[in-house]
């Protein structure tokens, strides 16, 4: 098959962001500060894992193992994540911003694939579009309830948490070795021309909802995730999630 | 005559409507708008269903039990395919798939023209008593398809099988 690399670079980063993402959003399960958002939480990481396993299941239609062995299996530098999805849930603010910043990008990634040339890739992204809605629904909801309507407390909170998080956003469009390869195979247009219709979007929205965007050229964008350098976040939460797997491959729960 | 003509499309379409859904057991997938193809030739039945959410957690079992009622069918081989080529939408339930729905408890989806926006899960009627002085408590409920309301004049909370 043409292409192939950089068709299984773009599926792979994908795939790994929404393990780890959907992996860290399922850890607000019994423990959110209100229980619909316990609910929210857990459901969106329920999503984010399908998206995965369609992705991972993708990548075995090209040859790769099953979806539990690239999951449960590979080596932490061969994880092709961004540093964004990687960090430890330990803030709710921090968990909030993370999922705005993150899903609209998600959702402008899964819109340019929509026309893919790659035929799987564009009927899995017209499929995922309807999920994604409610994910920044529920994104731009809490936004505007802790910013402009907020307390104080609240505004300070997630401002610190929009100021900690954007570096590590802006690393989730750290470009491949393929972007000329994916833009002229017509796969999907690249990691700049994301980067530039999710700025387009997400700046007015956190703007209106009560947010200060710091200078975005004065800062560096965390780079390395996608060529398999990592925080020193991901191993322990790639011990966590393969505790029962190493155990028993084939353990059934 | 050969065992494929005594296999109709009406006869395995009438299996199919013995598959619930296994979360509303008075659902059946025929009603939900997941079947998408159904293929019968000598020695072989095919089906293809689409996905509700891509992580529906419930896949494997339709796909189990389709297999299963499927079974009594004289043929070698029932494949069930999962494809997302006709995306699933809410409004692929039939109207005895909204009616099940009602009678459980559940708001049916609310009908919508070209793309859905998330804020029409701002009004919503409630199942159990018909007011619309209704609010939407979380997008999210207790299973992926399912949002949770709390109805202002019954005081009752409800779910929508929320639109998709």
């Amino acid at each position: 098959m043409e292409h192939r690399d950089a068709l299984e670079h773009l599926l792979f980063r994908m795939a790994d962001d929404a393990l780890i993402y959907g992996h860290r959003n399922s850890e607000w399960t019994g423990i959110a500060p209100l229980l619909e958002e316990d609910i929210a939480f857990s459901s969106i990481a329920q999503d984010k894992i399908g998206h995965a396993l369609a992705l991972y299941t993708l990548l075995g239609d090209l040859g790769h193992p099953d979806p539990d062995t690239l999951a449960f299996t590979r080596e932490e530098r061969q994880f092709r994540c961004c540093h964004l999805v990687e960090l430890p849930t330990q803030d709710y603010a921090i968990a909030l911003m993370r999922h705005a910043l993150f899903d609209y990008a998600e959702r402008h990634r899964y819109r340019l694939l929509e026309q893919s040339s790659y035929a799987p890739l564009a009927a899995l992204a017209q499929k995922v579009r309807g999920e994604i809605k409610y994910h920044t629904f529920h994104a731009s909801t809490w936004l505007r309830l802790l910013g402009r309507d907020g307390s104080d407390e609240s505004r300070a909170r997630m401002q610190a948490a929009l100021d900690l998080l954007l570096p590590y956003a802006l690393g989730i469009f750290e470009p491949s070795p393929f972007e000329d390869e994916l833009r002229s195979s017509g796969i999907f247009p690249g990691e700049e021309q994301l980067r530039e219709q999710w700025l387009t979007e997400i700046i007015p929205l956190l703007e209106d909802a009560g947010y200060r965007i710091p200078p975005l050229d004065s800062i560096e964008p965390c780079y390395g995730g996608r060529s398999g350098y990592h925080t020193e976040h991901l191993q322990p939460l790639l011990d966590e999630m393969t505790a029962v797997y190493r155990i028993d491959p084939n353990a059934e729960w | 005559m050969t065992a494929a003509d005594l296999i109709t499309a009406n006869k395995v379409w009438q299996a199919l409507e013995q598959v619930h859904d296994p979360e509303i057991p008075t659902l059946s997938i025929v009603d939900m708008g997941i079947v998408t193809g159904l293929e019968i030739a000598e020695g072989r039945i095919s089906v293809t269903i689409t996905p509700t959410f891509v992580g529906c957690p419930a896949l494997d079992m339709i796909k189990q039990a389709i297999q299963e009622q499927l079974a009594r069918f004289p043929v070698d081989q029932i494949e069930v395919n999962v494809d997302y080529s006709t995306p699933w939408s809410t409004n692929r339930l039939t109207e005895r798939g909204r009616a099940a729905l009602t009678a459980l408890g559940f708001a049916p989806p609310p009908r919508y023209d070209g793309e859905f926006e998330p804020a029409i899960l701002l009004n919503a009627q409630c199942p159990l008593c018909g007011s619309s002085n209704t609010t939407l408590r979380s997008p999210f409920g207790p299973a992926l398809c399912r949002a949770i309301y709390y109805c202002n004049d019954c005081r009752q909370s409800f779910e929508q099988f929320k639109p998709l």
